[in-house]
């Protein structure tokens, strides 16, 4: 056990990522596990809004298409490698099932697991406060549509024993995706806080698949990435003690390297002594980044800290809607023109009570910097809205069709784009409410 | 000379909280960048979208800079108006900064 160590690659890092790097980590990275992390905070909200209208659904959307693959390549060529997912959104049985169809309809024999719990939304206590607000859940009873807490590897693990080649999950965190099968391997306790934190670490720094390795990263002049349009996605050799090495394929495009891992390493990271997860508090406030080889980064020197007593559970809130339209404006005295519009639909908008964001894109739309008239050849209006009223919404996108033939010349390229929002209000729960099951299919 | 022919940075958010870190390319420079960058020098860099605190967070083993700026996303990515609701090219706003 000494020497062994156990590979685990990164399939996505995001709901929508591409899949080709994943199934090359497949056939050719002899990985022995390969994680797909599909979630973010409002993702679990919009899932369960589609599970309420089709209890059969609710699961990443992309999932079935990127099972298909994997499995069509698994027939092909069999892999050693076990599949651990947050895919299953909010309803990782339906996924589940899915799956094992499709592992039934390719004469394939795998077991597929799926793990429950993370659904609090009838547990949940409207008394609780919100981090965000600071006041009681219940003054958004109404609106309310999702509760799903941030679980760990517990269910993960339990699934691995079970002998489970695929394990689902719905809201498992992020970097527990890594840490479960880590713990199965290598029997860390729940008390061995320092090895806990170095497979949240590798978790963490695969989370997110390319970014780690090239994605994210060319800057158009300090910073090359090679072959960048066929980048790759990580892979890390965790050791029995937690030594972590990033690494990728020869073969895939990209990059790992010191500054591509520190990236990552601080990614959303506030405070680096205190990333709390589900199962510890990970620092890395004292980690070392190592090249060790090329394409090959050891990360050393990350610590842990007991977790504490709550889990952090994510509600969806429907918030009305947010209304957003453009028209451009280009050739001689285009920033002056784009100015008139947004001066026209600012008087003609002037009754509505919700504020409204005007931006010029190409001079202050990602940097609020004071408007100069620039030698630009062309600018976009922007005007931003959210609004509770469906009505209001399309009002506002309609005045800026409206300045075709009613604003300033040469107008052209308008896009009207009203969207439900859903947003998301924190809250902490205490761990013994919640329930993780494992159901093996 | 700009900060981004010392350092390179990517930003991240959590809520309306964006996290921006600045790491140098040289090590040697690191010092240099604690001196300059105080959370006060960030937060007026910043100021066309920072409305709370900036918290620096020191990782002198990386090493590297870690910036926390509170209340800088207009609500946050499922209330903002703004066209990048992330915050994500604020880093390359922040690398803008004339150092010494």
């Amino acid at each position: 056990m000494e020497n062994k160590t156990i590979r685990i690659g990164s399939g996505a890092g995001y709901g929508g990522d591409r899949i080709e790097p994943a199934l090359d980590l497949l056939s050719q990275a002899n990985l022995d596990y390969i994680i797909f992390e599909c979630l973010a905070e409002r993702t679990i909200a919009l899932a369960n809004q589609e599970k309420k209208i089709n209890p059969n659904k609710g699961y990443n959307p992309l999932s079935l298409y990127r099972f298909e693959m994997i499995l069509d390549q698994y027939k092909q060529k069999p892999f050693n490698t076990k599949i651990i997912t947050n895919m299953g959104a909010a309803n990782p049985i339906a996924l589940a099932q899915e799956v094992k169809q499709m592992i039934h309809d390719r004469g394939l024999n795998l077991k597929v697991a799926a793990i429950i719990g993370d659904d609090i939304f009838d547990l949940l206590d409207l008394n609780l406060n919100t981090i965000e607000t600071k006041e009681p859940l219940s003054l958004y009873k109404n609106q309310l549509i999702s509760a799903n807490a941030y679980i760990g590897i517990n269910g993960v693990v339990e699934a691995l024993k079970q002998g489970a080649d695929i394990i689902i999950g719905g809201r498992l965190a992020d970097p527990s995706l890594a840490l479960a099968p880590l713990v199965y391997e290598f029997g860390w306790k729940m008390d061995d806080y320092d090895y806990l934190a170095r497979g949240t670490c590798a978790g963490h720094l695969l989370e997110c698949a390319a970014q780690v390795c090239g994605g994210y990263f060319y800057d158009g002049v300090y910073k090359e990435v090679p072959n960048l349009e066929n980048l790759g996605f990580p892979y890390a050799d965790i050791s029995s003690t937690g030594d972590i090495i990033i690494s990728k394929l020869e073969s895939s495009g990209g990059i790992v390297n010191e500054m591509t891992v520190k990236e990552q390493l601080l990614y959303e990271i506030m405070d680096p002594s205190n990333y709390f997860t589900p199962d510890v508090i990970m620092d890395i406030s004292k980690a070392y980044i190592k090249e060790i080889g090329h394409n090959r980064v050891q990360v050393s020197n990350v610590y842990g800290k007991a977790q504490n007593e709550y889990y952090k559970v994510s509600c969806g809130i429907t918030d009305g809607y947010m209304v957003e339209s453009e028209i451009s404006y280009g050739g001689h005295h285009c920033t002056v023109r784009a100015q008139k519009a947004i001066d026209i639909l600012s008087y003609r908008l002037c009754d509505l009570d919700s504020p409204i964001q005007y931006d010029l894109i190409g001079l202050n739309s990602l940097y609020k910097t004071p408007i100069e008239r620039t030698n630009l050849k062309e600018v976009r209006v922007r005007v931003a809205c959210k609004t509770n009223s469906n009505d209001e919404a399309q009002r506002i996108a309609n005045e800026v069709e409206a300045l075709y033939t009613n604003g300033p010349a040469g107008g052209g390229g308008v896009r009207k784009h009203i969207q439900p929002i859903v947003s998301i209000l924190s809250v902490l729960v205490n761990r013994d409410i919640l329930k993780e099951e494992v159901i093996i299919l | 000379m700009k900060l981004y022919e010392l350092a390179h940075s990517r930003t991240g958010d959590k809520g309306n909280i964006s996290i921006i870190s600045v790491i140098p390319f040289n090590k040697n420079d690191y010092s240099k960048l604690k001196t300059q960058l105080t959370p006060e020098c960030i937060k007026e860099h910043m100021s066309f979208c920072v409305k709370g605190d900036v918290i620096r967070y020191e990782c002198d083993n990386l090493p590297a800079l870690n910036f926390v700026l509170y209340d800088a996303l207009g609500g946050g990515v499922t209330q903002s108006l703004n066209l990048d609701r992330h915050g994500k090219s604020l880093s390359f706003y922040l690398l803008e900064l004339e150092i010494d």
